[in-house]
């Protein structure tokens, strides 16, 4: 299992971009954090997950 | 006037008014922004929301410099970890630390904000970071390579303004950087005093975000803070410590 924001899924074996591919998520308007580091858009494409895995994606919200 | 910048991290601003955009709809920004003169915009970094299609950036018009905050960072460790990703979603290098460990006063944390402004940096950042006004801990954000310090005025969030007015002005005295008064400034009144003092900008959010019109606060703010800024540059009258001074001549009066 993968965690991403929080919630186990079972999405280990695919590539970030693969994950991505499956959401609503506005590649554009997002950063991933993969167990504490960043992962650039550039690696998306080539960093798997695996199991244990914590992932963060984020976006801007109002905020002061 | 044209000549009076304000300068961050290398990067020169006209406006000294900084915004934040938390607690109010998106679609006021434009006119929030408009209204205030802005020309740096404070956002926060949370978990993306698939739902949700929007995004604030859509809202923000082009040519303002977002500034992103790291609030909900609890030490510098996620401090640091926020900036990253802040700088991940493509908005330029500057970052604004907020650091809180205490959810009822969220008072900012004075010694993880030097380690996370040491870190970021280093990294090539334009560290403002956030800090209860005390000298000491400013000293140690320059010799951090912080691009502004930003004292409190009071608790966030609280519209009671300049409850550390005395310490604010010590850093102003002191501190050879940007000092930028950040939260609990409440009234327009309150931005005009703290930037007779010296201070070199005001940042304000929920100032706004609770006014009856947003945008017409926004002007006030902005209108207030420019005359702040003038009569700072102006110099400030004297004040007499007892007695009267007359205005009119002291001669030439209509009797023998």
């Amino acid at each position: 299992m993968v965690k991403i924001n929080g919630e186990e899924l079972n999405v280990a074996g695919k590539t970030i971009a693969e994950y991505l591919a499956t959401t609503n998520y506005d590649p554009k308007r997002i950063a991933v954090e993969r167990n504490g580091d960043i992962v650039f858009k550039s690696q998306y494409g080539e960093t798997l997950l695996q199991d244990g895995d914590s992932i963060e994606i984020v976006s801007f919200v109002g905020g002061g | 006037m044209n000549n009076d910048k304000l300068i961050i991290g290398g990067h020169e601003f006209n406006s000294r008014f900084i915004l934040g955009s938390g607690k109010y709809s998106m679609k006021l920004i434009e006119a929030a922004v408009k209204d205030a003169g802005a020309e740096i915009i404070t956002l926060a970094v949370r978990r993306a929301n698939t739902k949700e299609q929007e995004s604030i950036l859509d809202y923000i018009p082009d040519g303002i410099t977002l500034l992103p905050n790291t609030s909900g960072a609890r030490n510098a460790e996620e401090a640091v970890r926020i900036a990253r990703l802040a700088r991940e979603l493509g908005c330029g290098d500057f970052v604004k630390i907020e650091i809180m460990r205490d959810s009822k006063y969220l008072l900012p944390d004075n010694q993880e904000t030097i380690k996370a402004t040491e870190i970021l940096a280093n990294e090539g950042f334009a560290v403002m970071p956030y800090m209860y006004p005390d000298l000491n801990v400013a000293r140690d954000l320059v010799n951090a390579g912080a691009a502004s310090v930003m004292p409190l005025a009071s608790p966030i969030g609280s519209n009671k303004g300049l409850a550390t007015k005395e310490f604010i002005q010590i850093l102003i005295d002191e501190i050879d950087l940007p000092i930028i008064v950040d939260a609990g400034i409440g009234r327009p009144s309150q931005a005009c005093e703290a930037m007779e003092m010296g201070a070199a900008a005001i940042m304000a959010n929920t100032a706004l975000a609770t006014a009856g019109d947003l945008p017409m606060m926004a002007s006030a703010f902005k209108n207030a803070i420019e005359a702040g800024r003038n009569a700072y540059l102006a110099g400030l009258g004297r004040v007499l410590t007892r007695g009267a001074s007359a205005s009119d001549p002291l001669t030439g009066f209509l009797r023998d």
